[in-house]
């Protein structure tokens, strides 16, 4: 008996894996069927839907990245405090002093790869039709997760605390400044008063909502961390579970009819 | 020593390694070519000369300038080395890009090509020429430091990759759209529909998905061990960095406001964007090419989201990244980032057009001392020919669209969602037509009424 068949027949494998190993048919259609992370998948699939040719397989990498990004994340706030003594000063130190603080390296490279790969996803969605009935409510979730994605992208930016990190979420979100009836410098902000007074000022329009100040300051900083950490991070790990789970219950990969 | 030298003895080693990596893929290409490129019956009296030849000689001379590249070891001799971007060409090539005008033309007639041309550039061998072009461009281009420095900055080499990941991607799909429409024409069944067996996924497609895991991996240790992430100067409220810039892929909203209020450009637009995205299943009344890819089943479709992702979307990230400089004037890729650099700009509202130029008379002031209804008068009679064009742009076009050209689609979609498709539609068109009103009149607003803070 070989060491590989012995450790397949100890109680503690077959307590793990409760089937053969996928070596013929029945056994390769038992695996998707009983492990929890490769049951998202159908049993079988059609060829030309799984093709690398056909789907880029820029959702599968986008999933992927997600799950990178989640993992150097943690890493990364393990040593990250997000206070305006120590942020800068910390992601300095992952450069300068930490063994692995080419995890920030990964982490903002995959981010970038992120929003790249999603928008390429959506392009392969689009040019192949996949859209169209019965899928069309799967591609609103689709936009709403790019949506998420860029938003998770932005709100990581302000992180490291440096001049490009805070100008660019100055420029970012002074746009806010101008939302209509919601922000201080948008059309219309007049109109949103009582006795006189502006219920809309620099203190509590659509931009201060979003800074959790009147300028990108500590506040903004601890408001985005939470976002980038843990808010956005759930909405997007329930989105991405019904985002699955619809294209297996409409039919899978799209093919042709 | 010059502090900004175009060519060191570091880049000149780096571009030969890029040589080096591009004669690998031409003598893959040459293996290639002589299996399937044929001959050249005569060439100068020599017969049945395989085309590959050609590539093999491109691939040795490739080989050659590696070589030179990695020749060079010291100071001096890399600033007299020869193989670089003469000056005369930086120049022209640098008015024709920082220049809103050619630039978007440019980017229009590209996006032209790309559709028109469809069944031309992607064969094989004239797509392969196309990339060769595109690394010979960016190889020859960074032997000049400025196009180094805006190129090589660690958050825009993503996006230069993007680029190459675009082109491949729309490569493949015409590739693929050119080969079922063929089918189709000859009323064959599309080429995904003969891969229609089913297989199991285990092990069809889990080591698909093993392996991407496994090369992304990789690829995300290399860049990050290659390039290191940046990290500039700690924060300071004080100091605004010009340009100003946010970040990358919000670089097509922050070009949006050239031309428009942040209300609209910040606020308004990209919801319509989000929205119309969303809206696109339900508009969308076309049921063919469902699930393969086609271009001549859809041409509506994928010619309109070909507008809105290349020219304007991936256009403009790339004239956000790389062309906008301090106080957001343009600049060629080979030109300094000079902070003093004046562009006139002289911008001209519609309600001056009609009344300071065509009538010859002064503008409506509204007098703030009088009630809000006289105020309001004021400034409607002030702009009353901007509202007009607004309205009529807004709620005369879509009905006579309706009626004339796209007749057949209000036939089929009926009046909501034909009204929403057409809204969508000339929101989108609002950009470019916005663009060619502010270069050919100097146009800066159709309707301004700065007193509501509200401008269009």
């Amino acid at each position: 008996m070989s060491v590989t068949e012995y450790i397949r027949k100890s109680q503690i494998w077959r307590s793990i894996f409760r089937h053969p190993a996928p070596y013929d048919r029945r056994n390769r259609a038992v695996v998707i069927l009983t492990n929890f992370f490769l049951h998202l998948h159908p049993v079988s699939a059609k060829k030309g839907g799984i093709a690398l040719s056909y789907t880029w397989c820029m959702g599968g990498i986008t999933f992927f990245l997600f799950l990178v990004e989640t993992l150097t994340g943690v890493l990364l706030m393990f040593y990250y405090r997000p206070t305006l003594e120590w942020a800068f000063t910390d992601i300095r130190a992952l450069r300068d002093v930490n063994t692995l603080g080419i995890m920030r390296e990964i982490h903002r490279w995959g981010a970038h790869a992120m929003v790249i790969t999603v928008w390429l996803h959506m392009y392969r969605v689009f040019l192949t039709g996949s859209y169209k009935p019965p899928r069309e409510f799967n591609w609103v979730i689709g936009v709403l997760l790019l949506v998420l994605t860029l938003l998770l992208s932005f709100t990581g930016y302000l992180l490291p605390w440096d001049q490009l990190a805070i100008w660019a979420i100055t420029v970012g979100s002074n746009m806010a400044r101008a939302t209509p009836f919601l922000g201080h410098e948008g059309p219309g902000f007049q109109l949103l008063n009582v006795g006189g007074f502006d219920l809309i000022t620099n203190a509590s329009d659509a931009r201060f909502l979003l800074l959790g100040a009147r300028t990108v300051g500590e506040e903004t900083l601890n408001r985005f961390y939470i976002l980038h950490c843990v808010a956005i991070p759930i909405v997007v790990s329930g989105l991405i579970a019904v985002h699955f789970w619809r294209v297996r219950k409409d039919g899978g990969i799209s093919q042709p009819l | 020593m010059n502090p900004h030298p175009d060519l060191t003895v570091g880049v000149i080693h780096g571009l030969g390694w890029l040589y080096l990596l591009l004669f690998f893929l031409n003598i893959g290409w040459s293996v290639r070519s002589f299996k399937v490129d044929g001959q050249f019956e005569d060439i100068l009296g020599f017969k049945h000369i395989p085309k590959a030849f050609l590539w093999a000689g491109y691939s040795a001379l490739l080989l050659l300038v590696a070589l030179v590249h990695f020749a060079v070891q010291s100071a001096t001799s890399a600033e007299d080395f020869v193989l670089r971007l003469p000056e005369f060409i930086k120049n022209p090539a640098d008015s024709v890009i920082a220049n809103p005008i050619s630039f978007f033309c440019l980017s229009i007639v590209i996006y032209i090509a790309i559709i028109v041309l469809r069944k031309t550039w992607v064969k094989p061998t004239v797509s392969w020429i196309l990339f060769n072009l595109s690394v010979l461009f960016i190889s020859v281009s960074m032997t000049d430091y400025d196009f180094r420095r805006i190129v090589g900055k660690p958050d825009n080499v993503p996006i230069v990759g993007m680029l190459f990941l675009v082109g491949f991607t729309t490569w493949l799909f015409f590739v693929k759209a050119n080969e079922n429409d063929k089918r189709l024409a000859e009323g064959r069944p599309v080429r995904e529909k003969e891969l229609s067996d089913q297989v199991l996924v285990w092990p069809d497609l889990v080591y698909t998905e093993m392996i991407c895991m496994i090369l992304i991996t990789a690829l995300l240790i290399v860049w990050g061990v290659a390039l290191q992430a940046p990290l500039e100067e700690p924060a300071s409220a004080v100091k605004t960095p010009n340009p100003s810039k946010a970040p990358w892929y919000f670089l097509g909203l922050q070009e949006m406001l050239v031309y428009f209020d942040p209300w609209m450009a910040g606020v308004v637009l990209p919801s319509v964007i989000l929205v119309g995205l969303m809206a696109i299943p339900y508009i969308d009344f076309n049921t063919k090419g469902n699930g393969y890819y086609t271009f001549n089943e859809r041409p509506f479709a994928i010619t309109t989201f070909l507008f809105g992702f290349m020219p304007l979307w991936t256009g403009m990230i790339v004239l956000g990244t790389f062309i906008r400089g301090p106080n957001w004037n343009m600049f060629g890729l080979y030109e300094y980032w000079d902070s003093h650099k004046l562009e006139v700009l002289n911008n001209v509202n519609l309600s001056d057009y009609f009344w300071l130029t065509f009538l010859e008379l002064p503008l409506p002031k509204p007098d703030p001392e009088t009630s809000f209804v006289s105020q309001a008068s004021s400034i409607l009679l002030r702009e009353w020919t901007g509202i007009l064009v607004i309205l009529f742009y807004l709620f005369a076009i879509p009905p006579l669209l309706a009626v004339t050209i796209f007749k057949k689609f209000f036939v089929k979609m009926g009046f909501v969602r034909f009204m929403v498709l057409a809204n969508l539609f000339l929101f989108m068109a609002s950009l470019p037509l916005k663009m060619v009103l502010r270069w050919v009149f100097n146009l800066k607003y159709i309707v301004s009424i700065p007193e509501w803070v509200f401008n269009i």
